[in-house]
């Protein structure tokens, strides 16, 4: 399997007047051709400022002392602006969180879509039009659409206009923040179903960024879990959903609520602070396997099995 | 049959709509359109489930007496929440409490957060001295599984969401209501939090006999709390019955898509047809005057349903569904 993405040891910090906010603390990871990457957490983890982060938008008082982050060849932290934002939107595509809302008030849905693709493609105007029409169709939205103002659509009719908008230029890369929060069940499943489409029907990369786990399990070929600023757990998402190693990844699965479910067990304790991450393994305040060497000593994450990472001392 | 502890009859609430520049006539939009059910005076929980824009906030509001019905009633133990709200205030809010989707809105924030509890130990005169009242604040702190020496002194932003929430449950916990109406109450709680919040409003019922109307968009979570289940569907009932029979053979169209279309945590279990993407919402953005309000995504959809609204009808001795294909 060929990397599209790769991230090594990544970094974001935010400078603050109490010392620097950890938020992404040496992040490692891939994301392989063709695939949907889950990244998974809870609020506070650091999962959307790993995705500034990969896609370099980062903005103080946030900066990014060391990392790595290469895409297709291409080491997008120290390429010139110009070429960043050549490659943005054209070859890589951002859906960040809630950018359903910030589709202009007062401009008609065609012609926002018209505009984003002549500003990243220098497609002509007749031909940037063709290709807003063909890609609301088929993110199964009426033509109509094109045609009315932000205001007179539901919220996943938004979130689908956005989606069509990203993949326009056909980008080997899509990166969707948490694009199904604050959207009804049926229009959840609608969106999660649209983002499947394009790795199958397109061959396009997706990582989606959840905290949602069951919305992973219907769409996700692989998951990296995120806990205190580190990936704890990367692995095939059944063998992850099936066997999950690190103590974080199985609480985090129990506590999902499931129909027909009895008993749904929560992890005590608290998410830590960015500011002032525990000593040793991030997760040992809430861990009960904690020992002496968790205290005093962090994990690095290895890979257990093939395609199987984890950061915890109990795997060796 | 006993008095229902809470009862809502035929209740409609209208909002009016637009005007202005003439884009649109006045219009009114019916939030929620001729609602009834009712909860027992056991210890119980009623889960109304709903999508956004289905009323169910606009009938948390109506029950909590901040929000008169346009027509209809609601009775609580039998009286109407109007003449308890004009006459017994106090008393009615001793019995009936909320617990609201933000809980950093009911927090001032240029006070500490102790303030909430000793506001309604006051309030309710549930102590009569300043050391009762601490001793009891700490005790349904230790209940709730929240530290009191870490949180009590402390401001409002310096709680999590997750402890903020919990922070409501310690003051629940105070005054021992009968019934909470609890609008949305975990999603600002972050998930392996929500089970241990869950967890605590089940307790209520089965420890302190406290009964609660649980709404949410979430048939997860209701089919692990609640007792009953009540679909609403663009402001009116749709459907209607025990926890079991509504998940497992749900009836209604709009419930059996609601119910499809929850994502099961399992990879083996992935959806296995493609839902058609244009009946996933209509573009129609108000309701129609007659016929069935879910007609437009229905794929059942008869000629009946457009010129004639279904009514809530019960099919078994504890279900109900409004659809013409019953």
């Amino acid at each position: 399997m060929e990397p599209i993405l790769e991230v090594d040891d990544l970094r974001v910090y935010y400078k603050s007047i109490w010392g620097d906010y950890k938020s992404v603390d040496g992040v490692s990871v891939k994301a392989y051709r063709n695939e949907v990457l889950s990244i998974a957490g809870e609020s506070g983890c650091g999962k959307s400022t790993l995705v500034e982060g990969i896609l370099r938008l980062v903005k103080p008082p946030g900066y990014i002392p060391t990392g790595k982050v290469i895409f297709e060849g291409i080491d997008i932290l120290r390429v010139p602006e110009e070429e960043l934002r050549r490659i943005r939107w054209s070859k890589l595509a951002y859906v960040p969180q809630g950018a359903m809302n910030s589709l202009n008030p007062v401009i008609k849905v065609e012609e926002q879509m018209v505009d984003a693709i002549i500003d990243h493609s220098g497609m002509d105007k007749e031909k940037a039009k063709e290709v807003a029409l063909a890609m609301l169709k088929e993110v199964g939205l009426p033509v109509e659409v094109a045609n009315m103002y932000p205001h007179q659509l539901s919220g996943g009719m938004k979130q689908r206009v956005i989606i069509a908008t990203a993949i326009a230029l056909k980008p080997n890369l899509v990166i969707a923040d948490e694009p199904t929060t604050a959207l009804d069940v049926v229009v959840q499943r609608g969106i999660l179903q649209l983002l499947r489409m394009l790795k199958e029907n397109y061959h396009m990369t997706v990582i989606m960024v959840s905290h949602d786990m069951a919305a992973h399990a219907q769409i996700a070929d692989r998951i990296a879990i995120m806990y205190a600023g580190k990936i704890v757990e990367v692995g095939l998402i059944n063998q992850v959903f099936k066997e999950p190693l690190h103590p974080y990844t199985k609480g985090l699965i129990s506590a999902i609520p499931a129909i027909g479910k009895k008993y749904v067990k929560g992890i005590p304790g608290l998410a830590p602070s960015p500011l002032n991450w525990p000593s040793g393994c991030r997760f040992h305040p809430r861990c009960q396997h904690a020992t002496e060497l968790c205290v005093k000593v962090e994990p690095s994450i290895r890979e257990v099995e093939r395609e199987r990472f984890v950061a915890c001392h109990l795997y060796g | 049959m006993d008095q229902p502890l809470l009862e809502l009859r035929n209740v409609s609430r209208e909002f009016k709509v637009g005007g202005g520049l003439g884009l649109f006539s006045r219009r009114i939009i019916k939030a929620v359109d001729a609602v009834s059910f009712s909860m027992p005076s056991k210890p119980w929980i009623t889960a109304l489930i709903g999508e956004s824009g289905s009323g169910k906030t606009t009938i948390a509001r109506m029950i909590l007496g901040l929000l008169p019905p346009t027509s209809g009633e609601i009775l609580y133990r039998g009286r109407k929440v109007s003449e308890w709200i004009k006459k017994n205030k106090m008393e009615y809010y001793r019995e009936v409490q909320p617990i609201f989707q933000d809980p950093y809105s009911i927090y001032n924030p240029f006070y500490r957060v102790d303030r909430v509890l000793e506001i309604a130990i006051k309030k309710f005169k549930l102590a009569s001295s300043r050391e009762e009242a601490r001793g009891l604040i700490i005790k349904a702190m230790e209940d709730i599984g929240l530290r009191p020496e870490d949180l009590l002194g402390r401001y409002p932003h310096q709680l999590s969401g997750g402890e903020r929430q919990r922070f409501m449950l310690t003051r629940i916990l105070l005054i021992k209501p009968r019934l909470i109406v609890a609008d949305e109450p975990i999603s600002m709680i972050d998930v392996s939090l929500r089970a241990i919040f869950l967890d605590h409003l089940l307790s209520f019922k089965e420890k302190h006999g406290i009964s609660c109307l649980y709404i949410s968009h979430d048939l997860h979570t209701a089919s692990y709390l609640a007792d009953n289940i009540v679909i609403l569907c663009y402001g009116r009932i749709v459907e209607e019955g025990p926890k079991n029979h509504v998940i497992e053979d749900p009836l209604h169209p709009y419930t059996k898509l609601l119910i499809s279309s929850i994502p099961i945590p399992d990879p083996k279990r992935r959806w296995i047809d493609k839902i058609d993407l244009r009946s996933v919402e209509s573009l129609r953005k108000f309701r129609m005057e007659k016929g069935c309000v879910f007609s437009a995504r229905c794929p059942y959809v008869m000629e009946k349903c457009l010129s004639e609204t279904p009514q809530l009808k019960s099919i078994s001795l504890e279900r109900k569904v409004a659809c013409h294909l019953y």
